[in-house]
């Protein structure tokens, strides 16, 4: 098991008497990027309040390395720790000297100062605008100072409060990038929280799922985003298609589901009689025009539909198939939509492997 | 026109004559509304933060309190701090009344509430989210209020301003506590009103420009310190 820096126990914030956060226990590990995800009003930026020292839960208790949070040792533990904003702010003096802060306010000399800023403004590519009025600048690079003011802190633990989502898209995902090069090469243990699951899956090694104030699931970034636990965490976490059906049979660890409008194979060890929740993420779903049968596909399930709907998806095309009152999403790219010449009307099969099925067990 | 241009020369004559009475009143004005001026900042300062940053019950009727304040006339706190200083009133044991230290106290009664409540504005301008970026770096407590208030520096200076200016510049409640007694308690105003009433309008308008001179004065070195550009560039590494 790994090391934990940051524990969270018996955590209740409440505004009123309405629960804004419930958690009855949270590690973050050294070392580990936690991306936190969850819709907005999820309490996510209370979390990291709670977890930053900046907000006092109700109940409950924050251990960093062991050592519980008191209000004598909060300064000492904050100053251990870093927080970036969704916005930042930063104060009325030189892109540097916002860089220097967190280290002026910890009392160390302009030497060592200008030792630990420098690497980062050159890091974050932003040395050239060091003599520039913080005011003055766009929110990228208000952003990556304010990312330099953090880092140059060298803290143990690094919280982001959603630290992209107020910038345009170019400029958010170079600086996406650069921060998960940062992140792999540093090993800054950080907690990450997003409302993106595409930032989720790029920086997080483990993803936590946060809805109504509740974790629903935590675990390594890949199983989160392929195993949900939950029809809403499943819906969450993009995986678009979810069938509710009935096992029918089971032969060599192959189980046969139906379901309104076709039945499937899927992998996995149930019990006739079950019923479960077939969940299937959109890039699963392949679509080939009716009556290609000699094309056998490895994919083991078919299904007879036709198209509902189709939509300009960035680089893809997502396409919505109704298979006899059954709703099938699927992302493909636009070559194949060139030539499967789809339009909405039009039947097409949707074809899915039995492995690429993730089963929830409905009660 | 006239009056003006013999008012003008009267008052080289009073200020480099050699005369000491209009360095006394010059300095007694200064020494009375500056230390009154600081007295209102330790203490409006402080209550502006805490109005603009907390939630209490009853903020609102502080928050409306210190807004009349500002607006409070200087006769009627020279009323008020004349009952209370009198040999009979409540607090005449002290033996303050037509001393200079009573026109501080009065001064800073007007001063107080104009310093609270453009703190108070000052402060709200800042973004609220501020105060958890600082923390979130590292601050302390006061940390946090030191750089707050560098933040706000501009509309403090201007809080610092309209203090020093309403005292300075008042008549009302010096003449009512202070007595207008020469070599004591005679100030500018004090003296420009008298100086008037006696039908020396030469002299009045001599004051009056000494007046004008040393607002202006303390004026402009606040001024300069508040559009001083801040940004300091690194030494080149």
């Amino acid at each position: 098991m790994a090391e934990a820096l940051l524990t969270l126990e018996d955590i209740l914030t409440q505004y009123g008497d309405v629960p804004i956060l419930e958690v009855p226990s949270l590690e973050v590990h050294v070392g580990e990027v936690l991306a936190v995800i969850g819709p907005n009003g999820a309490g996510k930026s209370t979390l990291l309040r709670i977890m930053g020292l900046l907000e006092q839960p109700a109940r409950g208790k924050v251990a960093f390395r062991g050592q519980e949070a008191t209000r004598e040792n909060a300064l000492n533990l904050r100053r251990r720790m870093a927080s970036v904003f969704q916005e930042p702010l930063l104060v009325n003096a030189s892109v540097y000297e916002n860089a220097a802060l967190g280290l002026k306010l910890r009392g160390l000399d302009r030497r060592t100062i200008e030792q630990q800023v420098r690497p980062w403004l050159e890091r974050l590519g932003i040395a050239h605008l060091a003599g520039r009025a913080g005011r003055s600048l766009s929110g990228g690079e208000a952003q990556r100072t304010s990312l330099a003011r953090a880092l140059a802190l060298a803290p143990e633990l690094l919280l982001l409060d959603e630290p992209f989502s107020a910038l345009d898209p170019p400029t958010r995902e170079g600086l996406l990038l650069d921060l998960e090069t940062i992140l792999r090469e540093t090993r800054i243990t950080t907690v990450f929280v997003t409302h993106e699951r595409s930032e989720a899956s790029i920086l997080g090694d483990r993803v936590a799922v946060l809805m109504q104030g509740k974790f629903r699931q935590v675990g390594p970034s890949i199983e989160v985003f392929t195993q949900p636990v939950t029809e809403d965490v499943a819906q969450f976490v993009g995986v678009e298609t979810q069938l509710p059906g009935l096992v029918h049979s089971v032969t060599d660890g192959l189980a046969r589901v139906r379901f309104p409008g076709g039945e499937a194979d899927v992998a996995g060890d149930f019990c006739a009689g079950e019923r479960v929740l077939l969940c299937l993420r959109p890039e699963d779903i392949t679509l080939s025009p009716p009556g290609s049968e000699a094309l056998r596909s490895s994919a083991r399930n078919r299904l007879a539909g036709a198209v509902v709907k189709v939509t300009p998806w960035g680089s893809h095309f997502r396409v919505v198939v109704d298979c006899d009152g059954s709703r099938l999403v699927a992302l493909i790219t636009r070559p194949s939509f060139t030539d499967l010449g789809l339009a909405e009307a039009k039947p097409v099969v949707a074809s899915f492997k039995a492995t690429a099925v993730h089963v929830i067990r409905l009660r | 026109m006239e009056l003006m241009l013999e008012g003008i020369v009267k008052a080289f004559q009073l200020v480099f004559g050699g005369e000491a009475e209009v360095w006394t009143i010059t300095w007694l004005s200064l020494t009375v509304s500056g230390t009154a001026t600081l007295i209102a900042l330790i203490l409006g300062i402080p209550l502006g933060i805490a109005l603009a940053m907390t939630r209490f019950p009853g903020r609102g009727v502080a928050v409306a309190l210190v807004n009349t304040g500002m607006g409070l006339p200087p006769v009627v706190v020279g009323l008020f701090i004349s009952i209370m200083l009198w040999r009979s009133g409540p607090l005449g044991f002290l033996n303050l009344i037509y001393t200079p230290t009573a026109m501080v106290i009065a001064q800073v009664v007007i001063a107080f509430p104009i310093v609270a409540g453009l703190t108070m504005a000052a402060f709200q301008t800042l973004n609220p989210r501020l105060r958890l970026q600082l923390l979130g770096i590292g601050a302390s407590k006061l940390q946090l209020l030191w750089l707050l208030c560098k933040e706000a520096r501009l509309p403090l200076l201007a809080a610092v301003m309209a203090g020093f200016g309403g005292v300075i510049s008042e008549v009302g409640s010096v003449i009512m506590v202070g007595g207008n007694i020469k070599g004591q308690t005679r100030v500018l105003t004090t003296a420009t009103v008298l100086e008037t009433s006696m039908g020396n309008f030469g002299t009045a308008i001599a004051l009056g420009v000494i007046l004008l001179t040393l607002a202006f004065g303390v004026n402009f070195i606040l001024t300069r310190i508040q559009q001083r550009e801040q940004v300091r560039w690194p030494r080149p590494s």
